[in-house]
C-alpha cells in the first residue's frame, strides 16, 4: 500500500495517500478538469458548472490529485492517473494502474458496448494490477437516464450483480451533476486500509535529488483535480 | 478587390530564372518543408556572408530518423506530367464553370483558369504576374536590386530602394486597365459573423425534419475540410457530422476516384469563388474547400498538417498496417479523441495563421541573458532522459534543449502547440498530462512521450478566471521513455524552483505582459499598420501587435488575407520577385524577399509608396538590431 503520512499533518489527524487509476470508456468524463481549485471535497468541485457533454476525452492521460475528508480527523489524498482508456494508448496502461491502491472503471449508461469496454479493464487490472486492489465500477451519465429514461441501456440490475460476481464497488453516478461522485470516492476511501499509512514509497521510477511534494512552490495553484 | 496596376505599371521586379541560382537561392523552395529541416539553432549568418541555408555549426548533421518521403509536400514531378490530362478530363467531367489547375505544370497557380475564366467573364483570380511577360527594363532593374542585395546593411538598402521607386513608374491604380483581385470581404463581414463559421452546424433531429436547415448552415460556411479513406469511408469533417453530408462526401469521393481510375491524380479545381484541393497520402483523401481567396499550395499546407497530426496520433507504420489488414477500415475509431485537435488545428486556418503561412516559429521577445538564464536553468534540471525540452509562452517559443544530433521540425512544433494550446483536452484536464505523441516531422514510426504542464505565473489566479491562451505558459518535457513521466515530473519541479529563485518566471510574466511593439513603437509615425518579418536561417518570424488596428476577428482575417494573396504572389512557382507592391480597396501591401528574410507590410490602402518602403526598410534593420532578443539563435540553445 502506498499510503504514507503527510508531513505537517495536524497531531491526531489520519491523512493517508493513495494512488487511484480512472479508466474511462473513452468519450465518458467523470473526472473534469478546466479550472484551478483548492483542495476541496469532490462533490464541491463537481458543482460548478463545467460539464461540457461536448468536451472530448482526455488526451492521453492527466495527472490529478485530490484530497477528500472522510470526517474530522481523516483526509484522503488521492493521486489519480485520469486516462481515457484509449486503445492506440493501451500498452501505457500498465504504467498507470502498476502499484494504484485503487481504480475507478467507468462505463456509458447509454452505450450498450461500454460495459464490455469495462469488464476487459476490470479483468486486466485483477489479473495484472496490485492484487489488493480496490476497484469500483461507475456507470456514467446517470442524469442524461434521469431526464430520460429510454436512453438506458445499461440496466442497473445487470451491472450490480456483475459488479458482485467480480468483487467491486458499484454506483451509477453523474459527472454532470455530481450524483454519487463523492460517494463513490469516499466508498473507496472506506475501503483502504487507512491505518497502515506509512512513509513507504512505492513509485519505481528514481528521483533523485529531486522533491517530488505535490504542492511544490510554482505549481499551478493548490490541488489540481476538479474531480 | 484588389487593384492592381497595370502589367505594365507593375511595381514589381521579375528576373529571369536563368542566372538567378547562382547568386541567390531560389526564393521559394520546392520542398518548403526541407527547408524547415534546417536546425533553428543553427548559427545565422551575419548578414552577407552565407546566404545559403546554413549547415549546423558542428558540421554535418547526422542523418535524422527514417522519414517518410510522404512528407515531401510537393510531389511536382508527377503532377506535371499528368497536368494536360486533368485539364481535359475536367472539362469532360463538368460543362459547368470549373477550371482545373495544374499549377507546377502551368508555372503559375492561376493561369490555366486565368485564361479559362477570363473569356468567360469569370472573376479573374489572376495575379498580373504570371500574365505579364517580363519586360527587358524590369530585368535591368531586378539586377540592380540584385546586386544590392549581396549587402543588406541599411545603407544599401536605401539605395535599393531609391532605384527601385526612381524606375519604377509610379502611376495611380484606376487609370489603366484593371484586373479584379480577389478579397477577404471583411468591410461587411462583422464579428459575430465570422465567429459563425466556428459554430457547430447542430444535429439532425429524429425525423431529419431540420435537414435543410442544417444543409443551408453547412454550405453557409466559408471553409471545409474533410478526410476520407481511399475506400470512400469518411474519417473526420470540420462542419457537419457524417450522416448530414455523406451525399456530399460521395461526390468527393467519386470526383477524386474518377480520376484515380485513369491512374491521374486531381490536386484542385475552381467552382465559381470556391477552391477545391485535393492531397492524397497513403490510405488517404484530405480535401479543403474554401472560399478564403487563399492559394493552392497555401491549401496543401494545411493538409499536410492534418495528415501530420493523423500520424501524429497513430503512427505512420500503425496507419499503414491498419489499412494493410483492410482497406475498408473505419478510422474514427483508432482517431478517437483526436478530432478536437483536427479541429482546432482548422480552426486555426480559418482564423489565419502566420505561423502556418510563413512555416515558422515566433519566440517571446527576451532579452539574451534573461533567455540565456532559463536556458541554463533547463539544461541544469535536464532529466536524463529527456529528449526535448520547451517552454512555450501561448504558441511562442522562450526555450528549448535539444540534442545535438537533433533538430525540430515546425511542423511538428506546430502540432505540439496546437495540441497544447488550442485544443482543450490537455489545458482542460488539469494537471499535469502525459501523452503519448509521434512527431512525424522527428520519426513518423514511433511515439514519444510528452509531459506538460502550465506555469501560474500570476500567484492567485480567480478560480473563474480563465487565463487567456496567449497568457499561459506550459513547460513541455519530452522523452522516448514512456516510464518517465515521474522523472519528467521532477525535472519540471527543479526547473521551476530555480526560474523562481533567478527570476525568470517575473521576465516571462513581464514579457508577455508587454506583448508585441506595435509598428508605431518601431518606427514612430509609420504608415504601416503591420508586418510579418521571417527570418528564412532560423525559420522563425517575428510580428507586430495586432492592436489597435486588427483586433477584431474578422478584420484580422482581412490581415491574413491580404498576407496569403501577397505572399502567394512573391512564391508563385517560377517567379522570382524580390520586392512586391499590390494596392487594393483595403490596404496595401508590400512583400520584399531576400535570402536572409521575407518582410510583408501591411498599410492604409492610400499609404504612399516611398513612405511604405522607407518604413519596410525601417522595420528590417530594427528586427536585425533587435535579432538576438526576437529569435532562438545558434549558440542560445546549448547541446545536451
Amino acid at each position: 500500500m502506498a499510503s504514507r503520512a503527510a508531513a505537517g499533518a495536524r497531531p491526531g489527524a489520519k491523512f493517508a495517500q493513495f494512488k487511484l487509476v480512472l479508466l474511462e470508456f473513452a468519450g465518458v468524463e467523470i473526472c473534469q478538469g478546466g479550472k484551478q481549485s483548492s483542495e476541496e471535497e469532490v462533490t464541491d468541485q463537481l458543482d460548478q458548472d463545467q460539464f461540457d457533454d461536448y468536451r472530448e476525452s482526455t488526451i492521453g492521460a492527466a495527472f490529478l490529485t485530490q484530497t477528500i475528508s472522510l470526517d474530522e480527523s481523516t483526509t484522503v489524498k488521492f493521486e489519480i492517473w485520469d486516462t481515457a482508456g484509449q486503445e492506440r494508448y493501451k500498452s501505457l496502461a500498465p504504467m498507470y494502474y502498476r502499484n494504484a491502491n485503487c481504480a475507478v472503471v467507468v462505463y456509458d449508461i447509454t452505450q450498450a458496448s461500454s460495459l464490455d469496454k469495462a469488464k476487459s479493464w476490470v479483468k486486466e487490472l485483477q489479473r495484472q494490477a496490485n492484487e489488493n486492489i480496490v476497484i469500483a465500477l461507475a456507470g456514467n451519465k446517470l442524469d442524461l437516464v434521469t431526464e430520460s429514461p429510454d436512453k438506458r441501456a445499461i440496466q442497473t440490475a445487470d451491472a450490480e450483480a456483475y459488479a458482485r460476481e467480480a468483487g467491486l464497488l458499484f454506483f451509477e453516478t453523474s459527472a454532470k451533476s455530481a450524483t454519487n461522485v463523492r460517494e463513490l470516492f469516499t466508498a473507496i476511501a472506506k475501503k483502504l486500509p487507512l491505518d497502515q499509512a506509512g512513509p513507504r514509497n512505492l513509485r519505481t521510477a528514481p528521483r533523485p535529488g529531486v522533491d517530488l511534494r505535490p504542492e511544490a512552490p510554482g505549481t499551478q495553484g493548490a490541488g489540481v483535480c476538479n474531480c | 478587390m484588389i487593384q492592381c496596376p497595370a502589367p505594365s505599371d507593375r511595381v514589381q521586379k521579375r528576373t529571369p530564372i536563368a542566372g538567378m541560382t547562382t547568386l541567390l537561392p531560389d526564393p521559394q523552395s520546392d520542398e518548403p518543408l526541407d527547408e524547415n529541416l534546417t536546425p533553428w539553432s543553427a548559427s545565422s549568418p551575419p548578414h552577407g556572408e552565407s546566404r545559403d541555408r546554413s549547415p549546423s555549426p558542428e558540421g554535418p548533421r547526422p542523418p535524422l530518423p527514417p522519414r517518410p518521403n510522404t512528407l515531401s509536400l510537393l510531389n511536382d514531378e508527377t503532377a506535371s506530367r499528368t497536368a494536360n490530362l486533368q485539364c481535359e478530363a475536367t472539362t469532360a467531367v463538368s460543362r459547368g464553370e470549373i477550371g482545373t489547375q495544374s499549377p507546377e505544370a502551368a508555372g503559375s497557380v492561376y493561369s490555366t483558369l486565368a485564361v479559362r475564366g477570363l473569356s468567360r467573364g469569370l472573376k479573374a483570380r489572376a495575379s498580373l504576374s504570371h500574365l505579364a511577360s517580363p519586360r527587358g527594363s524590369e530585368a535591368g532593374d531586378s539586377a540592380s536590386i540584385r546586386s544590392s542585395i549581396q549587402n543588406s546593411d541599411p545603407g544599401d538598402v536605401e539605395a535599393l530602394f531609391k532605384d527601385f521607386v526612381a524606375t519604377a513608374p509610379v502611376d495611380q491604380p484606376g487609370t489603366a486597365s484593371l484586373l479584379h483581385f480577389p478579397e477577404f470581404p471583411a468591410d461587411d463581414v462583422d464579428d459575430d459573423e465570422f465567429m459563425g463559421e466556428f459554430e457547430p452546424v447542430g444535429e439532425l433531429d429524429e425525423d431529419a425534419g431540420n435537414e435543410e436547415l442544417l444543409l443551408q448552415r453547412w454550405k453557409s460556411r466559408q471553409k471545409h475540410y474533410m478526410i476520407l479513406s481511399a475506400a470512400g469511408k469518411p474519417i473526420w469533417t470540420r462542419h457537419g457530422d457524417g450522416g448530414l453530408i455523406s451525399t456530399y462526401v460521395g461526390v468527393v469521393q467519386t470526383i477524386i476516384s474518377f480520376y484515380e481510375d485513369s491512374n491521374d491524380h486531381l490536386r484542385s479545381f475552381t467552382a465559381g469563388d470556391t477552391k477545391f484541393v485535393i492531397m492524397t497520402r497513403g490510405p488517404l483523401h484530405l480535401v479543403a474547400i474554401s472560399r478564403m481567396m487563399e492559394s493552392d499550395d497555401q491549401l496543401r499546407l494545411q493538409l499536410e498538417a492534418f495528415y501530420m497530426q493523423i500520424l501524429s496520433t497513430l503512427t505512420l507504420p500503425s496507419l499503414a498496417h491498419l489499412f494493410s489488414v483492410r482497406p475498408s477500415t473505419d478510422l474514427k475509431r483508432p482517431l478517437q479523441g483526436s478530432e478536437t485537435l483536427l479541429s482546432s488545428l482548422a480552426d486555426s486556418f480559418t482564423r489565419g495563421s502566420p505561423s502556418t503561412l510563413l512555416s515558422a516559429l515566433e519566440c517571446l521577445k527576451l532579452r539574451k541573458v534573461h533567455r540565456q538564464s532559463i536556458n541554463n536553468a533547463l539544461l541544469k534540471s535536464k532529466a536524463s532522459s529527456l529528449l526535448y525540452g520547451l517552454v512555450v509562452a501561448g504558441g511562442r517559443l522562450v526555450s528549448v534543449v535539444r540534442p545535438k544530433k537533433h533538430s525540430l521540425h515546425p511542423g511538428d512544433l506546430q502540432l505540439l502547440f496546437n495540441m497544447v494550446f488550442e485544443a482543450d483536452g490537455v489545458k482542460a484536464g488539469g494537471g499535469e498530462s502525459w501523452i503519448p505523441v509521434c512527431l512525424p516531422g522527428f520519426n513518423s514510426s514511433g511515439y514519444l512521450y510528452m509531459y506538460v504542464s502550465f506555469l501560474d505565473l500570476r500567484g492567485d489566479i480567480d478560480e473563474n478566471e480563465d487565463i487567456s491562451k496567449d497568457e499561459s505558459v506550459a513547460i513541455v518535457l519530452i522523452s522516448p521513455d514512456k516510464e518517465s513521466f515521474f522523472e519528467m515530473q521532477g525535472m519540471r519541479h527543479s526547473f521551476v524552483e530555480q526560474m523562481e529563485k533567478n527570476g525568470s518566471l517575473k521576465v516571462i510574466a513581464s514579457a508577455i505582459d508587454q506583448g508585441r511593439p506595435a509598428t508605431t513603437d518601431i518606427v514612430p509615425g509609420t504608415v504601416l499598420h503591420h508586418f510579418l518579418y521571417k527570418s528564412r536561417p532560423n525559420v522563425q518570424f517575428t510580428m507586430s501587435s495586432y492592436s489597435p488596428e486588427f483586433t477584431s476577428i474578422s478584420r484580422r482575417r482581412r490581415l491574413m488575407s491580404v498576407y496569403n494573396n501577397i505572399h502567394s504572389s512573391v512564391h508563385a512557382k517560377n517567379t522570382h520577385v524580390k520586392v512586391h507592391h499590390c494596392v487594393s480597396r483595403s490596404a496595401s501591401s508590400f512583400a520584399w524577399v531576400t535570402p536572409v528574410f521575407e518582410l510583408y507590410c501591411v498599410a492604409e490602402p492610400n499609404a504612399n509608396r516611398n513612405a511604405l518602403v522607407q518604413s519596410a526598410s525601417k522595420v528590417a534593420q530594427w528586427v536585425q538590431q533587435e535579432e538576438e532578443r526576437l529569435f532562438i539563435i545558434g549558440g542560445a540553445v546549448r547541446i545536451i
